[in-house]
C-alpha cells in the first residue's frame, strides 16, 4: 500500500455529479470531535461556576467534580487537533507565530489561558487539602508515600499558610477565577463556532449565529456529561455502600444526588431551549432568503441528510430528551436516558455542521459522501477513523482517573476535601 | 496581604516567558510583516527566494532547435506549429545530459485529446480535423498513417 | 502581617521584570526595515483565460503536473479544465475527469452518454488559482504559512504549514489541496519560479490555442493587460469580495 502519496481525504470521500477536482472531505471525524470536546470543557466549567459564582448551593458537589473533570477534558480536547494535523510536529506554531486574523490562531492563547484558569482555580480550592496531605505524609515510609509526598509538596507551590485568613483569600480568588473563567470558557468554544461561521466559502457554515449556537449547545453537552458521569459514580458508590455498610447510608447518597440532579436539569433545559431556538432560526432564515446556495442546501438537508438532521439530531437528540426531562415523575433511570440522548444530539449537531458542510460541492452541482473509516489499514485511517475518535472519547476518563487520585473531587459532606 | 495568592500568576507569567524564549530559537529571524498588511503579508521572507529557485522543467522549443533544427523547422511550417515540442515529448530539463532520450508519445489517446470528434456546436474544437475513435482504424497507432511533425505529410 | 520587606521586594522585582518581557513579543509584528521587495511594486500578475478558444485537450494540466511535481496519478491538480455541456432540456452536464489531465475523449458525462443532437452549447473552462487581492485563504492561515507577495502571487511556505486545512476550506474556488507527498497545503502559484525569470507559466506555454495568457497589470504596454482593461471580461464568484485576478473571456452563466 502506497501510504506515502495518498491524497488526504480520498479514502473516505465518494463524489457524486460535479465536484471540483481538489475537493475532498478534508475536515472529517477529528474535526467533529474537536468542537464536541471543547464544548464539554466549556459546559463543565460553566456548571462548576454556577456554584462558585452564582452561589447555587445545591450544586456544590457536582460543581467540584465538574471543575476537575473540566481539567481532564482539556488535553483530551487538544488531541483531535494533533491527530488531524498533516504536520503535527509543528503544532506549537500557533503559539509562536499566531496570525491573529485567523480564528484558529486563537486556539493556542485561549487554550493556554483557560488551562491556567482551571488549574489555578483548582489550586485555590484544594490548597488546604494539599498542605494537609504534606503534613500527613511526612515521615511515612515507603516509595509510594514518598512519591505522593513530593507530588503534594510540588502542588502546594510552597504556600503552607492555611489559617482562616489565608483560606478566605483562597476562596475569594477561586470565586474571581470562576467568574473570569466563564467568558473565557465561552470564548474557548465560541471561537470554534467562529471558525466555521466566518468561512464565507461554505454556504452551510457561513452565519453570524454559528458562534452562539456552538456555545449554547456546548454548555448543554457539558452539563449533560457532568450530570451523567456524576450519576454513574454516585450510583456506584450507593451500590457499594448498600452492600458493605448500610442501606440508610446508600439512601442518603441517593437523596442528595437527586436534589443536585434536579437543579442541574433546570439549567440544562434552559440552555437546550436556547440552542434549539437558534438552530431553527438559522434554518428558517436560510429557507426564507433562498440565496444561490439554497437549492443544494435544501437537497442535502431535506434529502440525503434528512435522517441525520431531523430524526437523529432534532428529534432523538433534542425533542425526546426535552420531553423525558419535563414529564412528571422523573426517575433517575429516565434522566440517564435523556442525558445520553442529549449528548448524542449535540454530537450529531457537530457532525451535521462539519460533515454536512462538506456534503455538497463548492460548485453547488455535486455531492460528497463521507464514509467513516472503521477498520484502520494505515496511520491515516486510524487517526481519522472510528478508533481515533474512540481514543479521543476515552482519554478524558483516563485522565480524570489519574488526576482524581491527587485531587479527589467525589467525596461529600465532611469527607469533602475542599 | 496574603502573597501566596499570586503564585498561580507567577506560574502563568513563567509559562509566557518560556514561550517567548522558545520563539527566539524556533522562529526564523526573517519572519514578520513584509508588506502593507498583517492580514496578507505575514510570512518568512526567505521563502520567496526558495520558490524562485524551484527547478524549471519545461524549456520551450527554443532549447530544442540547437540539436533538432530540422524537426522544429518542419513543425513550425505545419498546421501543428502552435504545439510545443514538450507537449508530446515531456519536459526537456536534463536532456540530453542526464536524460538521453525523451519519451515519444505515440498513443492514440494523446492525439484524441484534440482530434476526437465531440461535435460541440460553436466550439473551437469542432473546427479541428477530427475522427470518431470508435470507428476510425481501431487498434492502430495514429502515427502509422500520420506524421505528427507535419500532418500534411505521409510517413515513409 | 506576615509579609516581610524582602518578600515584597522580591515580588515587586519579579513582577516588573515579568511585565517587561511580554513587550518583546510585539517585535514580530513590526515591519521589516529592509523592504527588499520594492522592485516588485511595478508588477501585479494577472491571468486571462479565453474559453472560446479552449478545446479541452488537457495538455495544460499535464504540463502543470510535470512542471510543479504534483504526482501524476494523484487526483489533485494545481490547474484543471471543466467541461460544460448544456442540453436542450436546460440541464447542465459538467465534468472534469482527473482535472482534464487526459483531455476529453468521450461524450459520456457522469456516466451518461450525451447525444450531440441534444446539445445547445458546450464549452471548456480552464481554472486555476485566482491570486486574489483579498485572499480569504491567507486571512485564515493560523501561522502565517501562506501569504501574498508584492507582485500579487499567493505562496505557501512548505516548511511552516501545519496542515490544518483551513485555507483549503476558505477558498471559494476549490483551488487548494494537500500535497500528497509534502503533506502541506499546495496550489497554483502562476509558476512563480518561471514568471520571475521572464518565462511563461507551463500551462500558458503548453496551450496551442492561446486560451491561457499571463499579464502584468502594472505594465500598460502588456498586450494582455490591454485586453483585460479594454475588452469585456469577467471573473468567477465576485460576490465573495475576493477580487480575483484571473479574467475570463466568454464566461457563460452556467459556469460554477
Amino acid at each position: 500500500m502506497t501510504s506515502e502519496a495518498v491524497v488526504h481525504g480520498v479514502e473516505w470521500t465518494v463524489k457524486e455529479l460535479f465536484v471540483y477536482p481538489n475537493e475532498f472531505i478534508y475536515w472529517s471525524i477529528q474535526i467533529v470531535m474537536y468542537p464536541y470536546m471543547t464544548g464539554l470543557v466549556a459546559g463543565a466549567f460553566v456548571l462548576s461556576s454556577l456554584y462558585h459564582v452564582f452561589g447555587q448551593k445545591g450544586l456544590k458537589e457536582i460543581a467540584q467534580f465538574s471543575l476537575v473533570f473540566s481539567l481532564a477534558l482539556l488535553p483530551a480536547a487538544g488531541l483531535p487537533l494533533l491527530l488531524h494535523l498533516q504536520q503535527p510536529t509543528r503544532a506549537m506554531e500557533p503559539l509562536l507565530t499566531p496570525h491573529f486574523t485567523s480564528a484558529i490562531s486563537a486556539f493556542g492563547i485561549v487554550f493556554t489561558t483557560y488551562g491556567l484558569i482551571v488549574v489555578s482555580e483548582i489550586w485555590f480550592v484544594y490548597r488546604r487539602f494539599f498542605v494537609e496531605q504534606v503534613h500527613a505524609l511526612k515521615g511515612k515510609e515507603g516509595f509510594g508515600n514518598m512519591l505522593r509526598l513530593n507530588v503534594y509538596r510540588a502542588l502546594t507551590m510552597g504556600a503552607f499558610d492555611i489559617s482562616d485568613e489565608a483560606l478566605k483569600v483562597d476562596h475569594k480568588a477561586a470565586k474571581i477565577l470562576a467568574g473570569v473563567g466563564i467568558p473565557v470558557a465561552c470564548f474557548l468554544h465560541g471561537y470554534a463556532g467562529f471558525i466555521f461561521g466566518s468561512v464565507k466559502a461554505n454556504a452551510l457554515w457561513m452565519s453570524p449565529l454559528m458562534p452562539v449556537i456552538f456555545i449554547m449547545s456546548a454548555v448543554v453537552s457539558g452539563i449533560a456529561l457532568c450530570m451523567l458521569t456524576y450519576i454513574v459514580i454516585m450510583e456506584w458508590k450507593a451500590f457499594r455502600l448498600r452492600r458493605t455498610v448500610s442501606v440508610t447510608a446508600a439512601t442518603e447518597i441517593k437523596g442528595a444526588e437527586s436534589d443536585i440532579i434536579n437543579t442541574a436539569t433546570r439549567y440544562l433545559l434552559g440552555f437546550l431551549v436556547a440552542a434549539i431556538s437558534l438552530e431553527i432560526l438559522d434554518l428558517i432564515f436560510r429557507g426564507y432568503t433562498a440565496m444561490k446556495s439554497w437549492d443544494i442546501l435544501r437537497s442535502v438537508m431535506y434529502g440525503k441528510d434528512f435522517v441525520n438532521i431531523f430524526v437523529l439530531q432534532y428529534t432523538l437528540g433534542n425533542l425526546v430528551p426535552f420531553v423525558l426531562l419535563l414529564l412528571p415523575g422523573r426517575t433517575m433511570k429516565r434522566t440517564v436516558v435523556a442525558l445520553i440522548l442529549v449528548l448524542f444530539g449535540v454530537f450529531m449537531m457537530r457532525w451535521n455542521v462539519v460533515i454536512g458542510g462538506q456534503a455538497f460541492s463548492l460548485s453547488f452541482s455535486g455531492y460528497m459522501h463521507y464514509h467513516l473509516p472503521i477498520i484502520p489499514h494505515s496511520l491515516e485511517t486510524f487517526k481519522e477513523g472510528l478508533f481515533g475518535a474512540l481514543s479521543v472519547a476515552a482519554t478524558p476518563f483516563v485522565l480524570f482517573w489519574i488526576i482524581n487520585k491527587f485531587v479527589p473531587s467525589l467525596e461529600r459532606g465532611e469527607e469533602a476535601k475542599y | 496581604m496574603k502573597w501566596h495568592v499570586l503564585r498561580p500568576l507567577w506560574l502563568a507569567i513563567g509559562l509566557v516567558v518560556v514561550i517567548l524564549i522558545a520563539r527566539q530559537f524556533m522562529v526564523p529571524d526573517d519572519f514578520g510583516v513584509h508588506g502593507d498588511s498583517f492580514t496578507y503579508n505575514f510570512y518568512r521572507q526567505s521563502n520567496v527566494q526558495e520558490w524562485k529557485e524551484f527547478p524549471v522543467k519545461h524549456l520551450g522549443h527554443e532549447s530544442c532547435v540547437e540539436c533538432h533544427e530540422e524537426k522544429v523547422t518542419m513543425l513550425s511550417a505545419s498546421p501543428h506549429a502552435a504545439i510545443e515540442c514538450e507537449n508530446c515529448h515531456g519536459p526537456a530539463a536534463g536532456h540530453p545530459d542526464e536524460i538521453e532520450f525523451l519519451p515519444i508519445e505515440r498513443s492514440r489517446e494523446h492525439c484524441l485529446r484534440c482530434h476526437e470528434a465531440l461535435e460541440y456546436p460553436h466550439n473551437a474544437r469542432s473546427e479541428l480535423p477530427n475522427i470518431r475513435n470508435r470507428t476510425h482504424k481501431r487498434r492502430r497507432e495514429c502515427v502509422t498513417c500520420h506524421v505528427p511533425h507535419d500532418p500534411r505529410e505521409k510517413p515513409e | 502581617m506576615s509579609c516581610s520587606r524582602r518578600d515584597f521586594l522580591k515580588q515587586a522585582c519579579g513582577g516588573t521584570l515579568a511585565s517587561v518581557l511580554p513587550v518583546s513579543a510585539f517585535t514580530f509584528l513590526s515591519n521589516e526595515e529592509a523592504r527588499a521587495a520594492v522592485e516588485n511594486a511595478n508588477v501585479r500578475w494577472a491571468f486571462l483565460v479565453d474559453t472560446t478558444k479552449c478545446v479541452g485537450c488537457g495538455l495544460c494540466v499535464k504540463a502543470c503536473k510535470n512542471e510543479n511535481e504534483i504526482p501524476y496519478d494523484a487526483p489533485v491538480t494545481r490547474t484543471w479544465v471543466e467541461r460544460y455541456v448544456i442540453t436542450k432540456d436546460g440541464q447542465a452536464h459538467i465534468d472534469s475527469p482527473m482535472g482534464g489531465r487526459d483531455g476529453f475523449t468521450e461524450n459520456v458525462i457522469n456516466g451518461e452518454e450525451i447525444d450531440p443532437e441534444n446539445i445547445d452549447k458546450a464549452f471548456f473552462v480552464p481554472k486555476l488559482c485566482n491570486q486574489c487581492d483579498n485572499p480569504p485563504c491567507v486571512q485564515v492561515c493560523p501561522v502565517g504559512a501562506t501569504y501574498q507577495t508584492d507582485d500579487g502571487v499567493v505562496l505557501v511556505d512548505r516548511s511552516w504549514c501545519i496542515g490544518c486545512g483551513y485555507c483549503i476550506m476558505a477558498c471559494p474556488y476549490g483551488v487548494r489541496f494537500f500535497h500528497p507527498v509534502h503533506k502541506v497545503a499546495d496550489k497554483c502559484n502562476f509558476c512563480y519560479h518561471r514568471i520571475t525569470k521572464g518565462m511563461n507559466p507551463a500551462c500558458v506555454d503548453s496551450c496551442a490555442f492561446d486560451a491561457r495568457r499571463i499579464a502584468n497589470l502594472r505594465d500598460p504596454d502588456d498586450p494582455v493587460t490591454k485586453i483585460i482593461t479594454t475588452e469585456r471580461v469577467a471573473v468567477l464568484k465576485d460576490e465573495y469580495g475576493t477580487k480575483p485576478h484571473v479574467f475570463y473571456i466568454g464566461l457563460d452563466e452556467n459556469v460554477r
